[in-house]
């Protein structure tokens, strides 16, 4: 006798169809699962033969192959569980199989029955969809996930209830509506003291989505302001809410109560990272930090303590804001449109910037130490900051400015940008053009101010880019310190 | 025996020969050197010799105590270069942005002012004071401590370029001679020696800036430091010469003075009230940007555009997040 059940697997971030064939014949009782499964989804046949018994059902003791079709594809992890136990009921007659066939599986199976969350049961459920299925049977606590994916959600918390709505003994309660969460989690400008340039840079790259580098002596606040970020951006347009959680899914990321993500993604991986956390990989491409902070913040903080071949791997996605990976075992796109945020010190010793302390780095050191970041790295962010050592007054000044405020004109910039960039007077050309032929500016970096002042012009919502907007962004080009 | 002999046999045996030498070792030296093949060498590779006995030799370098038997050239320039009048320009290798925009400054006004500036390619001070020069297009002399072939350091390499097009890069050492710790001290009599003052911009307390001075006070030749802050490690070997009697550079035109040259006065440029406002500050001393949001009541903004507009009039000039007036 013959079943079949419908579930998806991961390739990236894609879901592609994997129907489950169960195959139960006469003869001494065993239990294969065969087409090109890892050892997770192999060790499925232990979880389903007890799930099964543990849901007072009938494990028959007969033949039983189980296919996962197409053979071709390698099947990962432990979420064709549900699928499969299902599958292997209906072979059996123990539950109905065309109404099998109307559903859409995706789940891990505990020893005593219980079904669990897995991870991708968003993009699991855009497959069933997209396959033409209008309900997926899923963990409970995946249900809301499975509900942004377009698809009726049926929440089961066992394996016996899923066999009873399949029988049609059972209405399980329809998935709860997923909670909104607008607000910004995280800390608040309003903690940082005295830095009025840093700040200032800060909202320039919120509004512009511009990259910003983030130098000076420890202990200045660099890491604090870089943390405050993400508490100025304002949330996720729709359809970029979607994009985040489908990556978010398939990292395991989401919170089962408000599995929506619809504020900018922050990432802050330690510089410990290797290349393949920071852009991907591993069999069957995972996505890396990049790709988790797409449309977001990617945090690097100590940017040249980071090993260099994972810094120059982020130069693809920061020019085409996607990370291509190729293995052996798989190819993989990923999206990575991420705002890149670093902060780092001025020399190895970290003295440099610091008056009160003295720089003891020697020449050599130096020179190692800058050659650890590319020219052609350096060159891509917007907007670089030295932040200097706060004196003691600042700190023992008021509080500053809080992040709402910030976070409305960052806004009402990026509306203006995105209804009509303002054009640049012919005096700021002028500017421009001289500020060519006396400061070290290449052509990537006359782009990167133009689009800086056009920015600022937003901001103080003016209707061109003035003098004094060109003139501001020209204060955040370089990193002297590194050019000599 | 021709200078070239004795320069070659002096560079390969790190000795520093002021008459012929009577060992044995020379005697085979001599013996062996091919000259016609070695200024065949040398003139294959585009560089020059000038040997001590010609009448070209710089007269200044020909008095110290120890000249070398001649000096390769490498450069267009005439060498009569050497002749002229010249300042030597040293400091720390590692100095601070102080020390760099001070050696820039100098080198753009004592070449500007006529003066060839004289240093040794080094990071830091050293290449500075070359740039500075080559700011306003005046020649420099570059003396390394290994044959004029290597670029070196090589992150100098495009500096020494430059330098070449307008000015030369001297050695006593001949082409292929590797650089080595004991050949940059000996490199430092020869900065010294081709100048009439010696100025230290920065120096740690053992620095190898003091042992040009030390080469220039033993000639006779007029030492100058340049005071740096007595709690900054990077100024100490400059500040004791201070104390030790050296003259205290506060401004271009002490040195101009030794040389009987006359600075010329730079008007005062013209400026808008808030411009100046915010100039005035950064006249006082050093600012970082914050400083001056805070003491003129502007906006962060504002004062970034302010300072970019001073910047590009060449008034003032940032480094490590602290604003100074340009040299």
């Amino acid at each position: 006798m013959l079943a079949r059940a419908v579930t998806h697997t991961l390739v990236g971030l894609e879901a592609r169809r994997v129907e489950v064939e169960a195959d139960v014949q006469t003869g001494i009782p065993s239990f294969a699962i065969v087409g090109l499964a890892d050892r997770a989804c192999s060790e499925a046949k232990h979880r389903v033969r007890s799930g099964i018994g543990s849901a007072q059902l009938e494990w028959p003791l007969k033949r039983i192959t189980v296919n996962l079709a197409p053979a071709g594809l390698r099947k990962e992890g432990s979420g064709f569980d549900l699928a499969i136990a299902l599958a292997v009921l209906a072979a059996t007659h123990q539950i109905p199989r065309d109404r099998l066939a109307e559903h859409g599986a995706v789940g891990e199976l505990a020893l005593d029955g219980r079904i669990r969350p897995v991870r991708g049961t968003f993009a699991v459920a855009e497959g069933a969809r997209q396959a033409g299925l209008d309900r997926i049977l899923c963990a409970a606590e995946s249900a809301a996930e499975a509900e942004l994916g377009g698809v009726e959600a049926v929440p089961v918390r066992h394996l016996a209830e899923a066999v009873a709505y399949l029988r049609g003994e059972l209405r399980p309660p329809p998935a709860e509506p997923p909670q909104e969460r607008s607000e910004p989690g995280g800390p608040d400008l309003a903690d940082v003291r005295g830095q009025e340039r840093a700040r200032r840079a800060l909202e320039l790259a919120a509004a512009g989505g511009h990259n910003l580098l983030l130098a000076g002596p420890p202990g200045t606040g660099k890491t604090m302001l870089g943390r405050r970020l993400p508490s100025i951006l304002p949330l996720l347009e729709p359809h970029e809410q979607l994009e985040v959680t489908r990556i978010h899914s398939v990292a395991g990321l989401l919170s089962p109560e408000c599995p929506l993500v619809a504020r900018p993604p922050f990432r802050a991986p330690h510089h410990s990272a290797s290349m393949a956390a920071i852009v991907g990989g591993g069999h069957g491409p995972r996505p890396g930090e990049a790709t988790l902070a797409h449309r977001g913040v990617l945090l690097l903080d100590e940017l040249p303590e980071f090993q260099r071949p994972a810094l120059e791997a982020l130069r693809q996605p920061l020019e085409e804001g996607t990370i291509a990976i190729a293995r052996a075992t798989g190819f993989a796109l990923f999206p990575a449109r991420f705002q890149l945020l670093a902060t780092m010190n001025l020399c190895p010793c970290a003295g440099r910037g610091d008056p009160s302390v003295e720089c003891s780095c020697s020449a050599q050191r130096l020179a190692a130490f800058r050659d650890k970041l590319s020219r052609a790295l350096l060159d891509r962010f917007d907007l670089v900051v030295t932040v200097p050592r706060p004196r003691a007054e600042e700190l023992a000044a008021g509080p500053a400015e809080a992040s709402l405020p910030v976070r409305g004109r960052v806004s009402e910039a990026r509306e203006r940008l995105r209804a009509a960039p303002p054009p640049r007077t012919a005096a700021a050309d002028e500017l421009l053009d001289r500020a060519v032929e006396r400061l070290p500016l290449s052509a990537r970096g006359r782009a990167r101010v133009g689009r800086v002042a056009r920015t600022a012009a937003a901001l103080a919502k003016a209707d061109s880019v003035e003098v004094e907007h060109l003139a501001e962004a020209l204060a955040y080009r370089s990193l002297k310190e590194l050019s000599t | 025996m021709s200078d070239l002999a004795l320069a070659s046999f002096a560079a390969a045996t790190d000795t520093h020969l002021v008459g012929m030498p009577r060992t044995a070792r020379f005697a085979v030296y001599r013996a062996t050197f091919d000259e016609g093949a070695e200024v065949e060498r040398l003139r294959a590779l585009g560089f020059r010799f000038l040997g001590r006995s010609s009448g070209a030799f710089p007269p200044l370098l020909g008095a110290i105590h120890d000249p070398p038997p001649g000096l390769y050239l490498r450069g267009d320039a005439n060498p009569e270069l050497l002749r002229r009048r010249a300042v030597a320009v040293v400091g720390a290798r590692a100095c601070s942005a102080y020390g760099r925009q001070v050696a820039r400054r100098l080198g753009r006004e004592l070449g500007a002012a006529g003066l060839v500036v004289v240093s040794g390619l080094a990071r830091g001070v050293d290449a500075e004071a070359h740039r500075g020069a080559l700011d306003v297009s005046a020649p420099t002399i570059a003396v390394l401590g290994c044959g004029i072939d290597r670029d070196y350091p090589a992150a100098h390499r495009a500096l020494a370029a430059e330098i070449v097009a307008v000015g030369l890069l001297i050695s006593e050492y001949a082409p292929g001679i590797e650089p080595a710790p004991w050949r940059f001290p000996a490199r430092n009599r020869i900065v010294a020696g081709l100048c009439g003052a010696a100025i230290v911009v920065e120096a740690r307390e053992r620095s190898g800036a003091l042992i040009t001075a030390d080469f220039a006070l033993e000639e006779g030749r007029e030492v100058f430091a340049v005071p740096g802050e007595i709690t900054s490690a990077l100024s100490a070997g400059s500040n004791a010469l201070l104390r030790l009697g050296a003259t205290p550079l506060t401004t271009t035109a002490d040195v101009l003075e030794s040389y009987g040259i006359v600075a010329e006065e730079k008007p005062d440029p013209v400026l808008g009230d808030i411009q100046r406002l915010v100039f005035g500050h950064v006249r006082e001393a050093p600012r970082a940007a914050d400083d001056l949001v805070r003491t003129t009541g502007l906006g962060a903004a504002a004062v970034a555009a302010i300072l970019t507009e001073l910047e590009l009039i060449g008034l003032v000039t940032e480094e490590e997040g602290l604003y100074r007036v340009a040299g």
